[in-house]
């Protein structure tokens, strides 16, 4: 067996003599032996199994709890069918669904319009030998390990109205009575947002420094000699370069938004104008407040708004591999 | 991704290699570390008292147990909070032998639903040893009593007696009082009503109130049960009222955690707030807490009065099914106990005890004085969230409270969007 | 190195942009660190002290609180819980990702986009709609008793473990994959050529490849799983099994939340992914002067 480091010959280089291997000119398929196809059943099998039985199958069970009536509790012959009403109820009567789809859209865009594009930037600086830049990477990438409880701390300190810094602040130069930052529900998703973005932030630099890595260097150069500035070689080398991770910021970014919960959960359990699809589905099927049926209901709306960005994906990824 | 030359490997796959072989190790251990066998002398408690004061009174009332009794209890503490919210699936799954909880609705519903045991075996013993109500409180509708309870944290409004000293206050039992004692302190520069309901449940305790005082307490533990209307005149009347008494609460409630708001009280800032005995943990022990005082919720309808108290009952039951079911009820007889009940409620600032003959000679006159509206109550109730179903307390009536408090101005259309969802959730 | 043959001139003729980018990055880095300073300045101080002079003020300073939050929290066996799932649910993770991503970016693409589909949408999937039905499918499946003491996959360290890897797989999956079909073919054709297994290919030529992207995952992963309580609570029930993080949240009562002790103690809870973070940090930088050397 050659090392990885000595197999730099070219793919068409004359076939080593005496090694078990089948004719050339078969189809790929049957180049393997049993051995072989075994390992690959077993390398793509046992994750598929894990990811199908603990998720996929929970998942389908839900869709199916979506049409109940149940509070969770005792056999499944106390689950009463209820048809589509907990849809019907979800649109018609439940009032803080219509907010929460608002939410998340604003959500999702300013997560693209700032933090990731922040992200990218500290990146892109950073990616160089700077002095120092280990350090700034730490720095902005810190609050994407801090705990939840010390999240909410920080935050709380920040934003409280009667305590805060901000206010104190605001206190200083205007004497306008205090805003009321988690409270008034026409400000304080935009509050939020801001801490979720200070997180968001640095695990968006995390993804690109990780992709500029790869890009080669030589392209650099080459762009330099050329004669080509900071910003052009950016756009017209680096940035194309990163395409593989863009689609990863893309994906990482929906996901990010779709199940944006624990903030606003921390705050104030995502109420009073921090409704989020993922707040209600938990408030309604966790606790003694078990609606397992209606909350499933919430969460399958909200699982077939994920798909519709799934299948965006998964046609622009096979239009790559058709390229 | 460009590609990269390879690396040169010896190294660094031995290294990768030997930090899976490490990691396969470690996924092993929790397999092994599950091999211990339940000790027959063991009992487990599960208990959501998590403030330091609370774990050292649980840990205080265990130890006599175990001295009396030569079991061993492991006590698991889960902060409430989180412990509320797994509680249907922590019952269903392997829940320890003995678990703290509410009495009212919240011990009925598990007992209707077979995930807690009948304990009147343990009530036999404790004849005459807590009032009828509370008895009530801790049975299901089939007679027995799934509870043993120990002690509660009643509400009043509380407020520092050396601020009303300094500024002349009295204590108001009416009304008109209660709204010109609030003008006094909004023009003495004080907030009159602490408020912080971010949280969202703190709000129901201005409604549970309002509607005790106007509606009176039969009304009230009606109309949670869902056996009237939300969309009446009685329901309008409590935000009616509860719109006159906005100006004078502290601007900002839902953006104020409850916390904030007993500190805005600590620190003068705020005159009074309505509030369980829980407020006493905010204040610090020594000088600032012996300054607390409080008065009963004031009157509003001179036929109903105002000896109607919220006092939430917290107790022990058994889980469906306890491993060790003798020494479980061993324990919860324990609980049950006047001494028991006296050294936990010593410890836990927040807690009264529940016994009648607890001797009250140790009580401080803050204690005192609330011991003294729960035992001449005409009712007491124990809090929205624990006379409803918890369903309908916390998904429509806190986002309704708070919708109440950010738009205090659309009654009709309020009671009328309760009304749809309490009968989409209690049924017709 | 061609990068250190660029002109001495035109390296001087960048130097007020390269203040300007300093004074800008220590501008934003001190902005963005500030949040977290003065949450640690408000963990050094005393409860009582702040809940009468307010946040705003100074004073009050202790180290009672992590003290407290060290011994009251008792951290030690918890510590050892959240090192039990991190350490096992990592290494699983990769290991079953970069062998699914192996899978996936060399053999026949039609099918295996389907696959890829149906790995990363699981892990789009909201983790609290599907409480209810894994929490039936925990108390279903039994164990022998030597494995869980529970006798059931629920209130076990293996099932918490397998959670995280289930949901998280998806995401690995598809970063490593990318990585991989970025590999030059040769390198595989060679390894067949030569007579390598399957599994060979993968573990020998593929894997050790694969490492700049195995750190920044593990670096995510690590942060993820350890500071995730919401599996943790839903499906364990001992309270000697939490993780730290879970156990943490016991700090606070119902009714009252000192937060000075409870931030003493998030402080103290986030050390290790922040060692973690700098420990693989550096082999970022490893993989960085790897690419370099090509020139």
């Amino acid at each position: 067996m050659a090392t990885p480091g000595t197999t730099a010959a070219p793919p068409a280089a004359p076939p080593p003599p005496d090694r078990r291997r089948p004719p050339r000119g078969r189809r790929t398929t049957l180049r393997y032996g049993r051995r072989d196809r075994i390992s690959l059943a077993l390398m793509l099998g046992v994750p598929a199994f894990l990811v199908i039985g603990l998720v996929w199958l929970p998942a389908a069970a839900t869709v199916l709890l979506s049409f109940t009536r149940w509070d969770g509790i005792g056999g499944l012959e106390t689950i009463e069918w209820i048809g589509t009403q907990n849809y019907t109820d979800a649109y018609t009567l439940y009032p803080p669904f219509e907010p929460a789809l608002r939410n998340n859209l604003v959500w999702l865009l300013f997560l693209f319009a700032v933090p990731t594009v922040l992200g990218m930037f500290f990146a892109v600086l950073l990616d160089r030998e700077l002095r120092g830049g280990p350090v700034y990477q730490s720095v902005f990438y810190l609050p994407v390990v801090l705990s939840l409880a010390l999240t909410g701390f920080i935050w709380q300190l920040i934003y409280s109205s009667d305590q805060g810094l901000l206010n104190a602040f605001l206190a200083l130069v205007s004497d306008r009575p205090p805003v009321d930052w988690f409270g008034d529900p026409d400000i304080n998703l935009y509050a939020v947002l801001v801490a979720a973005g200070w997180k968001h932030t640095g695990y968006i630099m995390l993804l690109y420094l990780a992709g500029l890595k790869a890009v080669d260097p030589s392209l650099r150069e080459a762009a330099a000699i050329d004669g080509a500035g900071p910003v052009r070689t950016f756009t017209s080398v680096v940035f194309p370069a990163l395409l593989p991770i863009n689609v990863v910021v893309v994906v990482v970014t929906v996901i990010d938004a779709l199940r944006a919960f624990d903030l606003v959960w921390i705050i104030n359990r995502g109420r009073n104008g921090l409704e989020l699809i993922s707040a209600l589905v938990t408030s309604n099927v966790i606790g003694e407040a078990s609606r397992v049926g209606f909350g499933s209901a919430l969460a399958v709306i909200m699982l077939a708004f994920s798909l519709v960005f799934i299948a965006i994906y998964v046609s622009t990824v096979l239009r790559g591999a058709q390229r | 991704m460009h590609p990269r030359p390879p690396a040169p490997p010896g190294l660094r796959r031995r290294s990768l290699l030997r930090g899976l072989a490490g990691a396969g190790t470690l996924a092993a251990l929790p397999a092994l570390a599950g091999c211990s066998s339940r000790d027959p002398n063991t009992v487990t408690l599960t208990s959501n008292r998590a403030n330091a004061a609370q774990r050292a009174a649980m840990q205080d009332i265990v130890g006599l147990f175990e001295a009396e009794s030569g079991h061993t209890v492991e006590i698991n503490t889960f902060d409430s909070t989180s412990f509320q919210e797994s509680i249907n699936n922590y019952l269903q799954g392997t829940p320890d032998d003995v678990i703290a909880w509410f009495a009212g609705y919240r011990t009925r519903f598990f007992a209707e639903r077979g995930l807690i045991s009948d304990v009147s075996q343990v009530w036999e013993g404790l004849e005459g040893a807590f009032t009828d109500q509370v008895r009530d409180l801790c049975s299901a509708p089939d007679g027995k009593q799934y509870m043993v309870p120990d002690s509660t944290a009643p509400w009043a409004v509380f407020h520092r007696r050396s601020l009303f000293e300094e500024n002349g206050y009295e204590a108001p039992a009416t009304r008109a009082e209660f709204v010109e004692l609030c003008e006094r302190m909004r023009r003495d520069g004080l907030e009159p009503i602490a408020s912080g309901v971010r949280e969202g449940w703190p709000a129901m305790g201005m409604f549970d109130h309002l509607n005790l005082r106007l509606n009176g307490p039969e009304f009230h533990l009606e109309l949670l049960d869902g056996l009237h209307s939300w969309d009446s005149p009685e329901v309008r009347a409590v935000f009616g009222a509860w719109a006159e008494l906005l100006p004078h609460h502290q601007a900002d409630p839902l953006g104020r955690g409850i916390n904030e708001a007993q500190t805005s009280l600590v620190r003068r800032e705020a005159g009074m707030m309505l509030c369980g005995m829980f407020l006493t943990h905010v204040f610090p022990e020594g000088e600032d807490l012996d300054d607390l005082d409080c008065f009963p919720f004031p009157e509003f309808d001179a036929e109903i009065g105002a000896d109607a108290v919220e006092a939430p009952i917290d107790g022990f039951m058994a889980s469906g099914t306890p491993r060790n079911p003798e020494a479980a009820h061993a324990l919860l007889a324990h609980f049950g106990t006047r001494e028991a009940e006296e050294v936990y409620t010593a410890v836990d600032p927040q807690a009264l005890p529940l016994r009648l003959d607890a001797d009250t000679s140790g009580f401080s006159p803050l204690e005192a004085k609330v011991n003294d509206m729960v035992v001449n109550a005409g009712a007491l109730t124990q809090y929205m969230d624990r006379d409803s179903r918890p369903d309908f307390a916390s998904i429509v009536m806190i986002p309704a409270l708070q919708r109440f408090l950010s738009r205090p101005d659309d009654i009709a259309d309020l009671t009328a969007s309760i009304q749809r969802q309490k009968l989409s959730i209690f049924g017709q | 190195m061609t990068a250190t043959t660029l002109p001495a001139r035109r390296r001087r003729r960048i130097r007020p942009a390269r203040a300007a980018l300093h004074a800008f990055l220590l501008i934003t880095a001190l902005a963005w660190f500030f949040p977290v300073l003065w949450a640690v300045i408000n963990s050094l101080r005393d409860y009582d002290y702040t809940t009468v002079h307010g946040y705003l003020s100074l004073g009050g300073f202790t180290l009672d609180n992590y003290a407290n939050a060290w011994t009251q929290g008792e951290m030690p066996v918890y510590f050892a819980n959240s090192l039990l799932i991190t350490v096992p649910a990592v290494v699983l993770t990769l290991f079953l990702s970069s062998c699914a991503a192996f899978v996936l970016s060399n053999y026949s693409r039609r099918f295996n986009l389907l696959m890829l589909a149906v790995f990363l949408a699981a892990n789009l999937l909201p983790p609290q709609a599907l409480l209810v039905p894994l929490f039936r499918l925990y108390t279903s499946i039994r164990l022998p008793y030597w494995i869980s003491e529970s006798g059931s996959l629920y209130d076990s360290h293996m099932g918490v473990v397998l959670i995280h890897v289930a949901f998280q797989i998806g995401f690995c999956t598809f970063v490593l994959s990318n990585f991989m079909k970025a590999m030059p073919t040769s390198l595989l054709e060679a390894a067949r050529v030569d007579g390598a297994s399957v599994f060979q290919q993968y573990w020998k030529v593929v894997l050790p490849l694969c490492r700049p992207s195995l750190a920044a995952l593990a670096t995510l992963l690590v942060t993820w799983i350890y500071n995730d309580f919401f599996w943790a609570l839903a499906l364990l029930s001992s309270g000697d099994k939490m993780p730290i993080t879970t156990a943490l949240q016991n700090l606070q009562g119902a009714f009252f939340v000192d937060y000075n002790l409870l931030s003493a103690g998030s402080v103290i809870v986030a050390l290790p992914t922040l060692i973690v973070f700098f420990l693989l940090q550096r082999h970022f930088v490893a993989g960085l002067t790897l690419g370099a050397s090509k020139g």
